[in-house]
């Protein structure tokens, strides 16, 4: 991380919202080591990591709950409908709705910081 | 029931020629188009995230999760289920871990990010050797696959058979590139999920559109075993084994992979998945009432007897349902299905030779467009012809231990080398090289040694290794020895360029 050229990142102004006008301009190796970029690639990865960990208790969770508790799965939760069903499809739906909450979460508010380091960029 | 299945009815005859058709003008299309490596092997980055997630969609649901897994449901019920779910998690584990950085660091193939800021040559031979395995096994797998069925379906001698899938395969490819493989995959996924839902839609018509009252015939008839786990996952290890092989091998299969590099940006990439995720898993969703359906409608033991295992169960359903003129179709689909998969599998392990070891490897990353293309064309060809003739080969042979090979090599070989080389600063070039050659020769070696090769097929008393699937182990191998030989293999210029190529990976600087 010492490897960056830029010693220390200088105060930036903040872009006014929705402005273009003040607009600081820097290299490359200053816009890797400012603050902002930093957080932004610790927050895409601290989101991955909870949405996978939650696939992962979710589907790991449903295998060993179907290897180990056979007793449990198999009662009737709706007419002729063990609960081993309603889980395996619950998995599958959940498991979308974690890629639909990333996008959600990338287009809302990943998109917007990376355009705004983009512009900072000196070209 | 009478069937017509095995000998070519007018109905299956004029679906197949209507599909080979209809892919054949999109090829001319496309070949059109075609002029360029990059649109050769990625069509030209013009493909839109909808037309991704649906042409990814094509290219991951294969014969043996249509015509497999709705079998093994008619047969053994709620196992099937379990499978299934195995198939769609890797999905959103791609999306966290592998699609955006992937799209930005990469060209053409998942070496490209691989060997980014380490050296070029020892790093794609190791990664054409890992994604080559890949998708030579799948390969396999799929063409002995698609032999059989359309031997059952159509009545074609299997060798004919296999020689059609690889001439018509190699046309799509060979001529429109990427371009006309993703429409081939297109049009395959709009045609496999409509023919489903038709089957769904009929099947629920019976039971007064309820699933709750085709559970309770299929209990009525099969006991309640039938809805309920049962021999499937007796052990605990294995199952999470098999899981991890199913949702990681997904983050390493080249022609997946490959794919990303199709659309404009990583947003695009990021959206597709999405849509991909949303269709298959509607798909996985509803093919169980269609493997229920069969079980109660057209009976286990039917199915069993046209062919063990079950593969037929949806096409016998569909001609109970819809007549010969629904099989007609349903066959044609399963048809596309096998000619989309195969056609996107000829077209990474063509990239894996030409990109990685011919234009980064023997040219040294120098050689002309026109020079690039012609490779491309003859691995293309190499590539297809080794299909048909490993198709031919392996006749008769059992080789549905194939895919998960395929799946455990992917998991252990390439997907620890992408994830390390994308997030881990000290990843070196002695490392990348080792993880991928450990990861492959402990995911094969072990799967040679388990009771899946050395009893089933070699016939030996008792497995060496005692697990069918080996993944657990050969990944955690993988990963471990990545970090050991790069922590003792320190390599400063990469270490530096992990910071300047964060640009690039994050924020899309600079990407192809």
């Amino acid at each position: 991380m010492e490897k960056v050229a830029a010693p220390a990142t200088p105060s930036v102004k903040q872009v006014p919202a929705g402005g273009h006008s003040a607009r600081t301009h820097r290299s490359a190796a200053e816009v890797v080591a400012s603050p902002e970029f930093k957080a932004l690639v610790k927050r895409r990865w601290s989101i991955s990591l909870l949405l996978l960990t939650l696939l992962f208790v979710s589907y790991y969770g449903f295998i060993l709950l179907v290897a180990g508790d056979k007793a449990f799965v198999s009662q009737m939760v709706a007419e002729n409908t063990p609960l081993a069903i309603p889980i395996g499809v619950g998995v599958i739906v959940f498991a979308w709705l974690l890629t639909a909450l990333y996008v959600a979460w990338a287009n809302r508010s990943y998109d917007p910081e990376v355009e705004r380091l983009k512009g900072e960029l000196r070209r | 029931m009478q069937s017509s299945l095995g000998s070519p009815t007018a109905s299956s005859i004029l679906f197949f020629f209507l599909i080979v058709a209809l892919t054949l003008v999109v090829t001319y299309w496309a070949a059109r188009r075609t002029k360029t490596s990059s649109e050769f092997y990625a069509a030209g980055r013009s493909v839109s995230a909808a037309q991704n997630g649906l042409a990814l969609a094509g290219d991951y649901m294969s014969a043996a999760s249509f015509l497999g897994i709705s079998g093994m449901v008619a047969l053994q019920g709620y196992d099937g289920m379990i499978y299934a779910t195995g198939w769609l998690v890797g999905w959103p584990a791609l999306m966290f871990l592998v699609a955006e950085p992937l799209r930005n660091l990469g060209k053409f193939t998942f070496a490209d990010v691989v060997a980014f800021r380490l050296q070029q040559r020892p790093v794609r031979i190791a990664a054409a050797v890992g994604g080559i395995l890949t998708v030579l096994f799948y390969t396999i797998a799929q063409m002995v696959g698609s032999g059989q069925l359309i031997k059952l379906m159509f009545g074609i001698p299997y060798e004919w058979a296999e020689i059609i899938v690889g001439s018509v395969m190699l046309a799509y490819v060979l001529f429109g590139g990427m371009l006309a493989t993703t429409w081939v995959q297109i049009i395959k996924a709009v045609l496999l999920l409509f023919g489903v839902t038709i089957l769904t839609v009929l099947v629920l018509s019976k039971f007064g559109w309820s699933p709750a009252n085709l559970y309770g015939a299929v209990s009525a008839k099969y006991g309640k075993a039938a809805l309920v786990p049962g021999g499937f996952v007796s052990s605990p290890l294995e199952a999470v084994s098999l899981g991890l092989a199913l949702m990681f091998g997904l983050l390493g299969l080249p022609h997946i992979l490959m794919r990303f590099y199709t659309v404009p940006d990583a947003k695009a990439a990021r959206k597709s998945v999405l849509y991909a995720t949303g269709l298959i898993g509607y798909f996985y969703v509803i093919i169980p009432i269609v493997g229920f359906g069969a079980a109660v409608l057209v009976g286990r033991d039917l199915v069993n007897k046209i062919a063990p295992g079950g593969n037929m169960a949806a096409p016998l359903l569909a001609e109970l349902l819809g007549g010969q003129a629904f099989l007609g179709f349903i066959s044609a689909v399963a048809f596309a299905t096998i000619l989309a998969v195969v056609a996107g599998l000829t077209l990474a392990g063509a990239s894996a030779f030409s990109h990685d070891i011919y234009m980064s490897v023997i040219k040294r990353g120098k050689a002309s467009e026109e020079a690039q293309l012609k490779v491309a064309r003859i691995a293309t060809i190499v590539f297809g012809v080794c299909a048909i003739g490993l198709g031919i080969a392996f006749k008769g042979q059992n080789v549905a231990f194939m895919v998960g090979l395929a799946f455990a090599i992917a998991a252990s070989a390439n997907f620890p080398a992408l994830l390390m080389s994308i997030v881990w600063k000290k990843f070196s070039t002695q490392g990348a090289v080792w993880s991928i050659l450990v990861g492959a020769v402990s995911s094969l070696g072990m799967i040679v040694l388990s009771p899946t090769v050395w009893v089933s097929i070699f016939k030996f008393e008792k497995a060496i290794f005692p697990m069918k699937n080996p993944a657990i182990w050969s990944m955690t191998l993988a990963f471990a020895v990545g970090i050991v030989v790069s922590l003792l293999t320190p390599e400063p210029r990469a270490q530096e360029m992990f910071e300047e190529e964060k640009l690039r990976t994050y924020l899309g600087v600079g990407a192809e």
